[in-house]
């Protein structure tokens, strides 16, 4: 029997007062981003902040409970702008989106901080089950980071994910780790760098116990990526059903999936709220395209949430709770 | 001479050449323009929708009678009752909503408005900006409106299966904006485009926008469009078979290296060129800025040149902003009578003058 389990992809909005409170304590200036040694009133301030996003989850009823990675100033290239051995340069577009991140320029042998660590410790105080971590992929890291030190595109692909598997190996216990790779798509890997990119992930998914999710989005991902994307030894592949759900069924017909699925179901940048029937229909659609006898089907947005006002990421998490239940009563 | 611009020319102009000299259209707020706006906000202040009115026609005067004073052939108030680009529109026309503000980066946001049904024309939008503007100026006045591409792209979309059918939807209403403020006397629009620098492969969904908003509109009145901060070369030479008189280009901030861009194919209708740059605290000397424009003269002879600061200059302090126009203005006017002397060579448009 299939079990729809309603989550993330993480990356919340802020809520509005912690905007106001953070732009007034921080300042409006690159230098003024998180650097992984805010002081106390800072530290304070995204404290609140999570203790309120994780209570929006809870009490939503949502399964999987995300630290909300509010403090990612940087979105996903987070880690690596908190990380020493990285500068943080100009401000430069994220994706095609009208954000922008600093590019992290890696100059030195990378080492994990352990900060993301840290944000899963004070998440756990307040999540008694559940609890989510979310990380960059690895390609998708190394992809909007600058190498000035390993050398070559495979030697910092690895350093990355090594990166990375070091900081995971910190994690409290989580029940669930989604990888965030809209690289994949947004950027896709050629010959001989799709097979790499996958033994990436591996790396890292290899570093917890825990359920992982390579989770992709902004479009569909190319056949030969998907085929080595299988290869990898995480739990559920995640789709963007949102952006193409023709291609992304194709891929599944094709070449299969995982016994677990993660489907981006809600629209992570658009107001307009799906309702619960509608987003259990796209999974009931999903299974029968793809003739899935699925153990886990995740529910989630398709992308990170902070293109959204505050109130429509809460509706939006509200909606995919509740599509959950549905399923669960009629199961 | 492409397009109604004669018309701009000062009767008091003292050279044979004539360069029009314009801005983009946003200018720094006086101070007590924002102490004004907060107080308005304030609920517990004693300052009433009266007095905000009373503020915001004070700044719009003095501002267009900055422009003047500097010299400029065409005048805009600044912007100063508009909040922000898309902002402002989204206010007033029907089918937008707003939910909060949303992270553009670090801690800066915008309130980015949600298009939750079908858009529909509702408050005027810029016609009493027009008449005021108009009063308070002997100048021509430009008109700036953020174009339906923008409106469209920068806003969520919930009531249009694409961005491309709300930008069209909005291009009516655009045009109908623009057939109010021609009744009102208004002779110079510039449509504002900058999404469109963004999404460069969209160049044909705002040729179509510009098609619906260009149509009806009578001959004597300038269209122009502001693009920014792109590639250009994505777009050129596409857009000139857009139905606009003029193109206002960012140019100066990149130090020129797109020009070429311009030089491949024939530069056919006006080209507004940007020559002083609109994040650099610092006045460009007439000197500096008289290079500029004579680097826009290798790409169209005199009387297709424009001459306009990069982009809105909203973001300067106000006496940086003074002093880039006062010397663009006097820059254009010193071109203008080296023109005239014949010393200096044309080759913009490919049609090498001068001796």
């Amino acid at each position: 029997m299939t079990q729809v389990v309603a989550t993330t992809a993480g990356l919340f909005p802020l809520p509005d007062w912690a905007k106001d409170e953070l732009s007034r304590l921080k300042g409006h200036q690159k230098s003024d981003l998180v650097s992984g040694d805010e002081g106390p009133e800072i530290v304070d301030a995204y404290d609140r902040a999570r203790e309120e996003v994780v209570g929006v989850q809870t009490d939503a009823g949502l399964d999987r409970v995300s630290e909300g990675q509010l403090r990612w100033d940087d979105m996903i290239a987070h880690p690596l702008a908190v990380a020493d051995s990285v500068e943080t340069r100009g401000i430069v577009r994220y994706y095609d989106n009208n954000n922008f991140y600093r590019e992290p320029v890696v100059t030195g042998d990378l080492e994990a901080s352990g900060d993301v660590a840290g944000e899963l410790d004070a998440a756990a105080a307040h999540v008694d089950s559940g609890l989510q971590a979310v990380l960059p992929g690895p390609y998708s890291l190394a992809d909007l980071a600058t190498d000035e030190h390993y050398g070559d595109e495979a030697a910092f692909l690895d350093a990355v994910a090594d990166f990375l598997a070091a900081e995971a190996d910190q994690f409290p216990n989580v029940e669930t780790l989604f990888l965030l790779e809209p690289s994949l798509v947004e950027n896709a890997p050629g010959e001989g760098a799709d097979e790499r990119a996958s033994e990436a992930i591996d790396t890292v998914a290899s570093a917890v116990d825990a359920d992982v999710v390579a989770h992709t989005y902004w479009g569909s991902l190319d056949e030969k990526v998907y085929a080595h994307l299988m290869d990898a030894d995480v739990d559920a592949i995640g789709f963007d059903l949102i952006a193409d759900h023709e291609e992304t069924v194709y891929n599944v017909q094709e070449y299969g999936t995982k016994d677990d699925v993660a489907l981006g179901l809600v629209d992570g940048q658009n107001t307009l709220v799906e309702t619960p029937e509608t987003i259990r229909e796209r999974v009931e659609w999903f299974v029968e395209q793809t003739d899935g006898d699925y153990d886990t089907v995740y529910a989630t947005a398709n992308t990170e949430l902070f293109y959204l006002p505050q109130n429509k990421f809460e509706a939006k998490v509200e909606a995919l709770a509740d599509a959950a239940a549905i399923e669960e009563v009629e199961a | 001479m492409t397009g109604p611009r004669e018309q701009f020319r000062p009767e008091d102009h003292d050279n044979d050449h004539f360069l029009l000299t314009s801005v983009v259209g946003s200018y720094p707020k006086p101070k007590w323009h924002d102490r004004a706006r907060e107080l308005f906000e304030d609920p517990d202040a004693d300052f009433d929708e009266h007095n905000w009115a009373e503020a915001k026609d004070d700044a719009a005067r003095l501002i267009t009678q900055e422009h003047e004073r500097s010299g400029l052939d065409t005048v805009v108030d600044g912007e100063m009752r508009r909040n922000e680009m898309v902002e402002y529109f989204a206010e007033l026309i029907d089918g937008y909503e707003f939910n909060g503000r949303v992270k553009v980066w670090g801690h800066n946001y915008f309130d980015k408005p949600s298009i939750a049904d079908e858009v529909e024309y509702g408050e005027e939008w810029l016609v009493d900006e027009y008449k005021f503007t108009s009063s308070v100026s002997d100048r021509p006045v430009k008109v700036p409106i953020t174009g339906p591409y923008t409106l469209a792209r920068w806003a969520f979309n919930e009531a249009y299966e694409t961005t491309e059918d709300a930008a069209y939807a909005l291009a009516d209403l655009v045009n109908e904006e623009i057939e109010r403020l021609v009744d009102a006397g208004c002779k110079y629009v510039q449509i504002d485009e900058p999404a469109l620098a963004q999404y460069e492969d969209d160049h044909a969904i705002v040729g179509e926008c510009l098609e619906r908003i260009a149509d009806g509109l009578p001959e004597d009145v300038r269209l122009g469009l502001h693009v920014c901060y792109g590639d250009y070369s994505r777009i050129y030479p596409e857009m000139l078979d857009y139905p606009v008189h003029e193109y206002d280009l960012e140019l100066a901030n990149g130090d020129y290296e797109q020009l070429d861009v311009f030089k491949n194919d024939e530069f056919t209708k006006d080209f507004a060129m940007g020559v002083v740059d609109a994040h650099v605290a610092e006045v460009e000397s007439v000197e500096e800025i008289k290079d500029n424009i004579k680097k826009g003269l290798e790409v169209v002879p005199p009387e297709q040149l424009t001459v306009s600061p990069d982009c809105g200059i909203k973001l300067l302090p106000r006496e940086v902003a003074y002093g880039k126009m006062e010397n663009m203005v006097q820059a254009a006017r010193e071109i203008e009578q080296e023109l005239d002397e014949g010393e200096i060579d044309v080759v913009g448009g490919q049609t090498a003058s001068a001796d």
